[in-house]
């Protein structure tokens, strides 16, 4: 007989948000308890399926007697506390935040980017036309995908997901430091020469464009993508036995790229290279 | 874990670097050169080979020893050894500044060009005479540690003494320095053609079998490099060492303590009298008393007599010590661990130096009655890489400890384990950050981790930690010697005890000096000799703040200096005359904190350039033509101390506001 331990039951912690009483199970981040309670609050390096490093500091709210701002990210409420998260101060912050992204790394493919810097005032142009960017040129050294990291924000995703919270290739990390840090693969070489095996899973979490499909990157540059044309049809991957799902995304009857939903409780979006980018056999209508 | 490794092979030399690190390999898995039969029926490494991971950085200095570089192939051999992937450790070793990726010099000359040294142009003028010599490169560094008799440079020398081999170069010219750039090539070392270094052989009887592995895993067991710390340096000695820092043997010996003798010093007693090479001569100054009373009166009496003596911490944050022992030692997970933070590296800071040459034995015996307090069996030393002395002391002096049994498995008899290890630095102030320095021992690169968890839950390896400053150690003996009581005596209220000032810049006599709290800053500055004509004082270094000249009543406590509304910090008092051009001085300040940011957080990353090139903007304006720049400043300097995850972020713009606001630096 196999015993199939219970979990124990999660405590509720009790705090207040922006004043109203609040109740969430022990454990959960202020920004989980935020979107409980129908509150916006902007994110860029959270993602739905892995654990943020609250590096970007878009989402800082108050948190009273605190003498910074605290990441409602990967904060954990805590009894007592009393959390704001649209003040004076959080405000100012995630402003600067968005001016100071905005003023070094392109954010055109970043979606949201631009209604926050709207909502929040952000006045990116105001450091200059001088002020230090990136100034990345595309690494384009294969056929899968591009790495655009003039677009990288620097949120860790890709590298979590490559390492040990997904795929375990640790194939990119973080190289460099300061304003010099740049994703790379080892001796910062051309991804065909790294230990990279074309998952794609970096792709599916990345939240710029900074790495994007080659089809996707191709159609950029010629002009001819257009999301609004495309279509996406989810179905289940016939390469192999774990049946993973695929989201199809369709413009003018061609697969343009492939994602995977992040709510299936097996992949949580993740896919292998035939997954992700074998799917020319399905258009080869010779 | 799938690791995928290149196929650039070690050298000879990388390959032995390595090894004397970790041993030879173990199979073909984990790099051995032959692979025998074993070798393809199981694989070993893994999970053991993992648990080693903490031996990156050593092995990353071991490469960068021996080669002055760290090449693809040694890079590739030592993740392979460690399990570590070959992504990871690139980007372990690009985070360092003492570390290259590129071929660079055998010899690299480190000229400060910070705050008290960078007004000396030294960094110029050796650049231009060694310009012209093959195998020597010149590198502008961060405050060095050197302030007091600044200017302050470093001479690493890459592999073992050239004289080891033989060297078909032509004798080397120890005459009178050199006017202006040395006239003849030297060739210290082989050269490839395009001037750099290439590997030398190996020193003979340095190779083959029966060389034991390196000593202290960080340490300098066998020689393999040379460093030498030169202050006051001058183009001249700077040229001599760089061409032969091996046979360069002028160091000079430490400055005296400005108030060598005097018999109200507490923390810097010994310093100048005691023998640092003698632990007998440690005991004869009455050494080792802390540590037996430690013993007779229990963990628990320990932390309430530091508890009782209100210490707090003197490396930046004024923490309670007694309050972070309480909580490392409540806490039930095993095994603790006790961290000495000897980083230091804050422009303008160098008193856990001076503590460290001079009574090396101190801190020994200090860590060891932390570790017994909280718990701990191992403590770690994590030491600035740019303090050579300090690590050939301490290496000695841990090493003499355990040979006398006041280390190791039963220390004084006492059925107690402690053991101290010395983990190097590799150029990087933010690992002073106490989480950064968790991670850069553990092999990681030196990114702060988000708090909580606080480092008494989880730290060091994931236990329970104590970490504190190397003067929050040493003041614990005076604590155990004379008691929670005497020692709270001295001092005020809530600022007890002694403290170290670290004096430098425009006064007549710098160096550290030890007041116990509550003296104001202007009976500190009379006594380092305070020139007429002062500007301003910085006070806690670069993430501290400047105070006008006429404020010199300020009490140098930590709520003295609260009340006054700046910080003591870890106690620089850098002066500033009406000379030195305070617009250069902030572009500088905020140039440190722009090289030495980790990266990870927008409001740094990018904050920090955004301050210096609005500083670059007004370095000349004044008035209204600065003012959209200075309101620029300000909502990027708010952002940087809101947002920012840790304590370089916030206080990135503390000075830089401080010059502004109190001393009306572009009005
Ligand atoms: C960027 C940064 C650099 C730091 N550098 C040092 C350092 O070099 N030495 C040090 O003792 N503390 C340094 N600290 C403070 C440590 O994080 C920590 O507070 C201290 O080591 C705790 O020891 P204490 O309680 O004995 O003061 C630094 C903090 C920050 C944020
Ligand atoms: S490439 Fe994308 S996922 Fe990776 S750090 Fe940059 S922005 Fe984040
Ligand atoms: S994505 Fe890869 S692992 Fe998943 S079903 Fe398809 S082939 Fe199998
Ligand atoms: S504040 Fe700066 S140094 Fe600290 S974590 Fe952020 S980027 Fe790194
Ligand atoms: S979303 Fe929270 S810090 Fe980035």
């Amino acid at each position: 007989m196999t015993a199939i331990p219970l979990q124990p039951p999660r405590r509720l912690v009790e705090f207040t948000l922006d004043g109203a009483a609040t109740r969430v199970p022990e454990g959960a981040t202020l920004l989980d308890a935020c979107r409980a309670a129908g509150k916006d609050v902007p994110t860029l390096c959270e993602g739905d399926t892995l654990t943020p490093k609250n590096a970007c500091r878009v989402c800082v709210v108050e948190v009273e007697g605190a003498r910074t701002l605290a990441p409602a990210c990967s904060r954990a409420a805590e009894p007592g506390m009393s959390v704001h998260t649209d003040t004076e101060r959080t405000r100012h912050s995630r402003r600067l935040v968005l001016e100071l992204l905005a003023s070094s790394v392109d954010l055109s493919t970043t979606p949201r980017a631009a209604a926050w810097i709207v909502e929040y005032g952000a006045e990116p142009g105001r450091f200059g036309a001088d002020a230090a960017r990136l100034n990345e040129e595309p690494k384009v050294d294969n056929d899968l995908y591009v790495r655009d990291y003039d677009k990288c924000i620097l949120c860790y995703k890709c590298v979590d997901a490559c390492g040990e919270q997904w795929q375990n290739t640790f194939a990119i990390a973080v190289a460099g430091r300061g304003f010099d840090a740049r994703i790379a693969v080892e001796h910062d070489a051309p991804l065909t020469d790294s230990a990279c095996v074309y998952c794609g899973n970096c792709i599916e979490v990345c939240p710029t464009g900074a790495l994007s499909f080659k089809s996707e990157f191709d159609m950029r540059a010629a002009g001819t993508w257009d999301e609004s044309a495309q279509s996406e049809t989810t179905t289940v991957c016939a390469y192999c036995g774990v049946g993973c799902n695929l989201t199809l995304h369709v413009q003018d009857n061609e697969i343009v790229k492939v994602t995977s939903p992040h709510d299936n409780p097996v992949t949580h979006g993740n896919l292998c290279i035939k997954g992700r980018f074998g799917y020319q056999h399905v258009q080869n209508r010779d | 874990m799938d690791l995928r490794f290149g196929d650039s092979k070690p050298t000879d030399e990388e390959r032995a670097a390595v090894d004397a690190v970790l041993g030879p390999p173990g199979s073909a898995w984990e790099g051995a050169e032959d692979r025998d039969a074993a070798d393809l029926r199981w694989a070993r490494g893994g999970r053991a080979a993992r648990g080693r991971r903490d031996l990156l950085l050593p092995g990353l200095h071991a490469l960068n020893d021996r080669v002055g570089w760290v090449s693809e192939g040694g890079l590739d051999y030592l993740c392979r050894r460690l399990t570590v992937p070959p992504a990871e450790g690139y980007g372990v070793a690009t985070f360092y500044s003492m570390f290259s990726v590129r071929p660079r010099p055998a010899t690299v000359v480190r000229v400060c060009t910070d705050l008290v040294c960078g007004g000396a142009g030294l960094c110029g003028e050796v650049e231009a005479r060694l310009a012209s010599v093959p195998g020597v490169g010149v590198e502008a560094s961060p405050c060095l540690g050197l302030c007091e008799r600044g200017p302050g440079a470093v001479v690493v020398r890459a592999g073992p003494p050239a004289v080891a081999f033989p060297d078909p170069a032509p004798p080397r010219n120890h005459g009178a320095p050199p006017p202006g750039p040395p006239p003849v090539v030297l060739r210290a070392r082989p050269q490839s053609p395009d001037g750099l270094a290439i590997p030398a052989p190996p020193a003979i009887g340095e190779r083959g079998p029966g060389r034991s592995p390196g000593s202290g895993r960080g340490g300098a067991g066998e020689k393999t490099h040379a460093t030498l710390t030169l202050a006051p340096a001058t183009p001249d000695t700077l040229t001599l060492a760089a061409l032969d820092p091996e046979t360069f043997s002028s160091e000079a010996p430490p400055a005296p303590l400005p108030q060598a003798g005097q018999d109200t010093l507490i923390l810097l007693r010994r310093i100048g009298s005691v023998d640092p090479a003698s632990l007998d001569d440690y005991r004869a100054h009455g050494g080792y008393t802390a540590l037996r009373r430690a013993f007779a009166i229990g963990p628990a009496e320990v932390i309430r007599e530091v508890t009782d003596s209100g210490l707090l911490g003197r490396g930046g944050a004024a923490f309670p010590t007694g309050r972070k022992w309480q909580a490392t030692a409540a806490r039930p997970e095993q095994p603790h661990y006790v961290v000495c933070n000897a980083d230091e590296s804050e422009p303008g800071t160098f008193k856990d130096r001076v503590l460290m040459e001079g009574d090396p034995y101190a801190l020994v015996e200090a860590m060891t009655v932390a570790g017994y307090a909280v718990g701990a069996h191992r403590g770690y030393l994590y030491l600035r890489g740019e303090y050579p002395l300090a690590l050939q002391r301490l290496e000695h002096a841990i090493a003499q400890a355990r040979a006398r049994g006041l280390l190791g498995d039963d220390v004084l008899g006492q059925g107690y384990a402690f053991d101290i290890e010395i983990r190097r630095g590799a150029g990087a102030y933010i690992c002073g950050e106490e989480t950064a320095l968790f991670n850069s021992i553990e092999g990681y690169r030196g990114e702060p981790r988000s708090k909580p968890p606080f480092p008494v839950e989880k730290g060091l390896f994931g236990g329970p930690t104590a970490e504190n400053n190397v003067e929050t150690l040493v003041n614990v003996l005076p604590i155990l010697t004379m008691g929670a009581a005497a020692y709270a005596a001295i001092g005020t209220e809530e600022s007890t005890g002694p403290k170290l000032f670290c004096v430098s810049g425009s006064v007549a006599r710098p160096g550290v000096y030890e007041l116990p709290f509550g003296a104001t800053l202007g009976e500190l500055l009379s006594l380092a000799g305070k020139p007429d004509n002062l500007r301003a004082v910085l006070l806690g270094g670069a993430a501290g703040g400047f105070v006008r000249a006429d404020e010199t009543d300020i009490p140098l406590t930590f709520e003295g200096t609260r009340a006054a509304g700046t910080t003591l910090g870890s106690g620089v008092v850098l002066a500033f005359d009406d000379t030195v051009p305070l617009p250069r001085v902030l572009l500088r300040i905020a140039g440190f904190f722009r090289d030495e940011s980790c990266g990870q957080c927008v409001p740094c990353r990018v904050g920090t350039v955004r301050q210096e090139e609005a500083l670059h903007r007004i370095v000349a304006r004044t008035g209204a033509d600065a003012a959209d720049d200075i309101a620029l400043l300000r909502d990027v300097g708010r952002a940087m101390r809101e947002a920012s995850i840790c304590g370089l972020g916030q206080t990135a713009w503390n000075a830089v506001e401080s010059a502004i606001d109190r001393l009306g630096a572009y009005e």
